[in-house]
């Protein structure tokens, strides 16, 4: 059983996590939806410092929207960017909407 | 530069790159001039001979493309699991996953990694040198439709643009449109359309 389906909108959070970490600053602190899970991967977070132990992790592809991500009024609202997104690193937009 | 390095080194060589002014890289500008300056060589043999170095596997991403051009049944395996289609054709695919996204009328596909250079090495090869890049990985997804003008592909605002940013372990190959009329073309003639640009996405038309 998967945190999030296909559709659900969640927000990347901003873990602060020292490393090697595989989620860019860009994509920080923002709202998209869930496209595909991807299946659970080795935490690369971990595979870094050459730990093999852990529990995989769920990854899944989330869909952003360019113009928002950006904030460019030349952007056609209908360009995206999706980029992959480990379990731990997202949370539901339910739980932050009263977040400014 | 030797092949058996980590991720450390190909941030190396992206600032290196960038950068410019190495002394290998004047060396190598001199000697180009003079030779073809000479009429030993010309800039495209030169050009056709490092896109060879670059993607030595190009020909194998050109016959999943060709083969999912004219089997509609393949094409469907293709797109719901990538790997597993390119493995059918006997080539080994050593990433976990091959997510297959697919160019319409209305949409266009382009890859990138904006963390290193994550590419589907086991069926393309190395990626070209742009790819790695820190100009390519950055302005790839903060103003794409200017990086795919500068590769001479100016996309209507009306299709619908999608960057896919390889940062972890999905590992993309654009599927482009079919040309016009592809049931008279050869399988030989669909494959030799297909350039290493077109499965990465900074080509359309092939």
């Amino acid at each position: 059983m998967t945190r999030f389906s296909p559709g659900d909108r969640v927000r990347v959070l901003a873990l602060g996590k020292a490393g090697h970490v595989r989620i860019p600053h860009y994509i920080r602190q923002q709202i998209g939806h869930i496209v595909q899970y991807c299946g659970t991967y080795l935490n690369s977070e971990d595979l870094a410092i050459g730990i093999t132990s852990r529990r995989a992790v769920d990854l899944y592809r989330v869909s952003f929207s360019q113009a928002r991500l950006w904030r460019d009024a030349d952007i056609p609202e209908h360009d995206t960017l999706v980029i992959e997104i480990y379990d731990h690193w997202l949370t539901s937009v339910e739980e932050t909407t009263h977040a400014p | 530069m030797p092949h058996d390095h980590g991720h450390g080194e190909h941030e190396a060589i992206a600032i290196e790159d960038d950068a410019g002014n190495i002394e290998a890289q004047i060396i190598v500008d001199a000697l180009q001039e003079v030779l073809i300056a000479k009429g030993l060589l010309t800039a495209h043999e030169v050009t056709a001979s490092i896109a060879k170095l670059e993607s030595p596997g190009v020909h194998l991403g050109a016959r999943i493309i060709a083969k999912a051009w004219t089997e509609p049944a393949y094409r469907d395996r293709l797109l719901s699991d990538g790997r597993a289609a390119v493995q059918e054709l006997d080539i080994p695919v050593t990433e976990a996953r091959i997510i297959v996204v697919e160019n319409t009328e209305n949409v266009d596909n382009l890859i990138t990694c904006t963390l290193c250079s994550c590419y589907p090495r086991s069926i393309l090869g190395q990626p070209p040198s742009w790819y790695i890049s820190k100009a390519y990985r950055a302005r790839s997804v903060r103003e794409p439709r200017r990086v795919l003008a500068e590769f001479g592909l100016h996309l209507p605002e009306s299709t619908q643009l999608i960057v896919h940013d390889s940062n972890a372990d999905m590992r993309y190959l654009v599927l482009p449109q079919p040309p016009d009329g592809v049931d008279q073309c050869t399988i030989d003639d669909l494959e030799a359309r297909i350039s290493r640009d077109h499965l990465i996405g900074v080509a359309r038309d092939v």
